[in-house]
């Protein structure tokens, strides 16, 4: 199964994704620029962070109505993985194919740091692997990333086991010191009710090599590893 | 009269050599271009002979001063391109935009040279906090640096901010830009070959910072508010564009030169490329891709519109190149070729407009400065402050400085993980250290001064620069092999504001060779004054340096890591509290500034450098600003640990205080941690170079202890000094 990295004018988390998927997972991946993306060509395709279009308007609407999203929407529907991270996630949900909002963050800042997030439910093709209520340790680096939505799409992501990761402090638990960005519920990443489109804010690609992480782990390989597969 | 209708900075006898030199009296866009070039921004007019004396050879120096960065041989066919600018000028008046553009035009720098900038450090310095004004600058600074550096993808890993009344109108905005490249694959931004295409890719020209540099040329005035047209407004969108436009365009092989235009424009990007190359261009401004309607020749060869670049293009390879450019939606325009004639011929609708040799802009005459010195050090006190009741409380003010005080409100806001590179991050240690991907290797890097030691004896304060910004690389496992450095003075015309100058730079030159290393670039920014007050700011010559790890497994952190261990303290410790961010804060100025003694660091650093190559060393930081007292805090805070010292250990010289063996900031000191049975390894390496070295205490769970033989002088607990430490700027900033 070959996966696409898509190329967004303004991407900028893309050479680092393709790296940690050829480098250090040692799959087989692609970088491929917006508009020459075809979907039947991967298995799997991943949006990558950065600051598509430069983010002027909302983060990642631009993008949202590219061609290539188009592409990634046949994908969804044939069943096929796709992953939105930061830029990516914001990109996913101005498209539609993920619900609810991503908003300026409660601090009005950017925000760049390690963050723990709990896994939520195993019973996704991204998480199968991962027990719940793992937590797992990656960087944040966003000034969009406050996920909110209306009370009842709220209460139907729950009620789907749709929440795939939530901010947590050391301890596992949901607290608001924790909550990075102010978003409902300390929501990090969500799937579509099909679920096999998944958007988070943290970048699990910088968290992938001990090298790179304060606390010398790789749990962002937890999560990109489902697509050695 | 031509200086009635054209509004230039020359002084009547350069416009009298420009019309000697071009043989006839020049047009107004000849003379607006002569004007520019000849600016001291462009020119180094006042600095040029002063800064000859560096030092700019070595074994690892591939590209010296000279082209738009300096590039650092790093082994394996690997090479680092570094280069420091400032944006004061407009950063005073615009600190938003001007602060943005600072980092775009640093960027382009890096790109010249083919190499794929990795890395943003920045050193700012602002007014007295308590200033609302200051604060502005800050926030805003601030925010320009975050928002241009996240978009274009490139980590913001490290900087330092110092808070200074002098910097109250003139705040200082200095950013470094590290970038990674192939030896075999380096540009030089020259016209080499008559018959090249050029080509002007990126943003469109407008209206913006015509007279950019000329207006950093001058002093800041109570109407310099009205010169925010020179200030240029930056597009980070574009500029990532143009910085994966390019690097992909210079794959295929048939691009021959790139050069950015920054500061003058296409006159200054033009002339540069053809004088260095010996030969001439030809060009058509009406070809060029503007943003707004009926641009004269004069502002289209003047503009400093920003995410430019200029290419020159094997002749008839064109498409290729230009495919690229069309791949990335980036505009460009095919406009002229370069000759063989060595001037610089610009037609606008076929007509000739302006015909000047390209050496004349490039080689202007120098400017005679005088220098007087300033008696500023003869002044210094022979009293002493009273010695402090209450340690405890000294050491929460002295933390809380915002000199001194947690920067990560402000680091938060900077990506500085993208790339994958970041091994430490900033705070983590005292330089940053990024790895090279696929090698088991890394560099740091630092940007440093101190300006009030620069002030206070501008000679022993630049050296001492030199030297802290080495122990800082040094305290990260890494070698220090390169530097590069941005001097930032008031007014050169002013005999002592050109003292200052030259002192530094003999100082920066002292420790240069001392340390037998190289600077293969810098920048010089002059007029950094106020008119109204007179007042200039402190001189102050940020430092960047380079180090380079060898290996992975010696990378160091500052943090202590275990109880039970052992703190070394490397290096003697003198009476030097003058400057020091103690007497500052008692608001007490006098007393003896560190003296940096090349001999001393030398030693200190390779006795550290092989303590850490032999595997003894657990966290090691340089002791400088705050002195012992704080950098032993910050090793406890970022551990999470305690420690117990006693000042009884501290080599120092004899009938020394204690504020002063706490306070002190001399030279050529480091703390390290290491366990029980490396404490005489390490003690015995130094011994054998000479350094004065002493266990002083040991690390411990949660307390931070201060005795003086046996007896405890004060105690606090390291939660309570992290929290002065790091709720100080976030009071400061409103965050």
């Amino acid at each position: 199964m070959k996966t696409a990295v898509i190329q967004f004018p303004g991407s900028n988390c893309d050479l680092d994704i393709l790296h940690v998927l050829k480098n250090v997972l040692h799959v087989e991946a692609e970088l491929v620029w917006h508009r020459d993306f075809k979907d039947s060509e991967f298995g799997a395709a991943i949006l990558p962070g950065g600051f598509s279009y430069g983010d002027y308007l909302r983060a990642g609407i631009i993008a949202a109505h590219s061609p290539a999203i188009e592409h990634i929407k046949e994908m969804v529907s044939e069943g096929k993985l796709v992953i939105g991270i930061c830029n990516g996630f914001q990109i996913l949900v101005e498209s539609e194919l993920l619900p609810g909002a991503l908003l300026m963050n409660q601090s009005t800042c950017f925000i760049c740091k390690w963050v723990k997030v709990r896994v939520e439910t195993d019973e996704t093709p991204f998480t199968r692997h991962i027990k719940r209520r793992t937590v797992l340790n990656m960087p944040i680096a966003h000034a969009e990333g406050r996920y909110v939505n209306d009370p009842e799409g709220l209460k139907e992501l729950h009620e789907n086991d749709q929440v795939i990761f939530r901010y947590v402090n050391p301890r596992g638990e949901v607290s608001e010191d924790s909550n990075p960005n102010g978003s409902m519920d300390s929501i990090a990443g969500i799937c579509n009710p099909e679920r096999n489109v998944l958007g988070l804010m943290p970048h699990p690609e910088r968290a992938s090599e001990p090298v790179l992480s304060p606390f010398s782990d790789s749990d962002g390989l937890k999560l990109l590893s489902i697509l050695k597969s | 009269m031509l200086e009635s209708r054209v509004n230039v900075n020359l002084t009547p006898e350069e416009i009298a050599e420009a019309k000697r030199r071009l043989g006839r009296e020049p047009n107004e866009i000849e003379l607006g271009m002569i004007d520019v070039m000849w600016s001291e921004h462009c020119s180094y007019k006042s600095s040029k002979k002063v800064l000859e004396i560096l030092p700019k050879s070595g074994r690892r120096v591939v590209v010296g001063p000279g082209y738009d960065s300096g590039v650092v041989d790093i082994g394996d066919g690997d090479v680092i391109a570094f280069k420091v600018e400032s944006h004061n000028h407009p950063s005073a008046i615009d600190p938003y935009n001007g602060s943005a553009t600072g980092v775009g035009g640093i960027i382009r720098d890096i790109l010249c040279m083919n190499c794929r900038p990795i890395a943003l450090l920045d050193s700012l310095r602002f007014g007295n906090p308590q200033s609302a004004h200051a604060r502005w600058l800050f926030n805003n600074v601030v925010k320009g640096i975050a928002d241009y550096g996240n978009r274009t993808g490139i980590p913001t890993v490290a900087g330092e901010v110092e808070f200074d009344e002098s910097f109250e109108v003139n705040c200082l905005v200095n950013v470094a830009c590290v970038g990674l490249g192939r030896i075999n694959e380096l540009t030089l931004a020259r016209m080499d070959n008559p018959g090249d295409i050029v080509v002007l890719m990126g943003g469109d020209t407008g209206r913006d910072g015509i007279h950019g540099v000329t207006f950093a040329s001058k002093t800041i005035r109570e109407d310099s508010e009205l010169e925010r047209p020179a200030v240029q407004v930056g597009n980070p969108f574009i500029k990532k564009l143009v910085i994966e436009a390019t690097l992909e365009a210079m794959r295929t092989g048939k691009v021959t030169a790139v050069k950015d235009l920054g500061g003058g424009g296409l006159t200054c990007a033009l002339s540069e490329m053809s004088s260095k190359g010996g030969t001439g261009v030809d060009v058509e401004l009406t070809n060029i891709h503007v943003r707004e309607e009926g641009m004269t020749p004069y502002e289209l060869l003047l503009s400093e519109s920003q995410e430019r670049m200029i290419f020159t293009i094997l002749p008839e390879s064109q498409d290729e190149v230009l495919r690229v450019f069309r791949k990335w939606e980036v505009p460009y325009s095919i406009i002229g070729k370069v000759t063989d004639t060595g001037r610089i011929v610009a037609k606008y609708r076929g007509r000739i407009v302006v015909d000047i040799p390209s050496k004349l802009l490039t080689e202007p005459p120098m400017a005679k400065r005088r220098a007087r010195k300033i008696s500023i050090i003869t002044k210094k006190r022979a009293s002493k402050p009273p010695i402090p009741m209450d340690f405890a409380k000294v050491m929460h003010h002295i933390l809380s400085s915002p000199n001194i005080a947690d920067m990560h409100p402000v680091y938060r806001q900077y990506d500085h993980e993208v790339g994958l590179r970041t091994i430490l991050k900033p705070g983590d240690a005292d330089a940053a250290v990024l790895r090279i991907i696929g090698k088991n290797k890394a560099i740091a890097v630092k940007i440093d001064c101190n300006s009030l030691h620069c002030y206070l004896d501008p000679y022993a304060g630049h050296a001492a620069a030199v030297a802290e910004a080495a122990r800082n690389v040094t305290a990260t496992g890494a070698k220090p092999i390169a530097v590069t450095d941005c001097c930032n003075f008031g007014n050169p015309e002013k005999p002592e504001v050109y003292w200052q100058f030259k002192e530094a730079i003999r100082g920066i030159t002292y420790m240069l060779k001392g340390l037998g290393l190289p600077c293969v670039g810098g920048n010089v920014s002059f007029y950094n004054e106020d008119e109204e007050s007179g007042r200039a700011v402190k001189p102050t010559t940020t430092i960047v340096m380079l180090g380079l790890i060898e290996r992975l497994s010696l990378v160091t952190s500052m943090a202590l890591k275990e109880v039970g261990e052992s703190i070394i303290l490397l290096g003697k410790t003198y009476p030097e509290l003058g400057g020091s961010e103690y007497y500052r804060l008692i608001g007490f100025d006098g007393g003896k500034v560190p003296k940096a003694v090349a001999s001393r660091e030398r030693a200190s650093i390779k006795t550290l450098a092989e303590a850490i190559r032999r595997g003894y060393v657990t966290a090691a930081h340089d002791c400088s600003k705050g002195g012992l007292a704080v950098s032993l805090a910050e090793m406890a805070i970022k551990g999470g640990l305690g420690l117990k010292v006693d000042l009884a250990y501290v080599l120092h010289t004899p009938s020394m205080r204690i504020d002063e063996i706490l306070f002190s900031e001399s030279s050529a000191r480091f703390i390290v941690t290491t366990s029980e049975v490396n404490t005489a390894k390490i003690l015995s390496l130094a011994r054998r170079r000479g350094v004065p070295a002493s266990k002083i205490g040991e690390v411990s769970a949660s307390s931070y202890t201060v005795a003086m033989n046996g007896k405890i002088l004060f105690e606090c607990s390291v939660e309570s000094l992290r929290e002065s430490w790091q709720d100080a700027i976030p009071r400061l900033i409103g965050g």
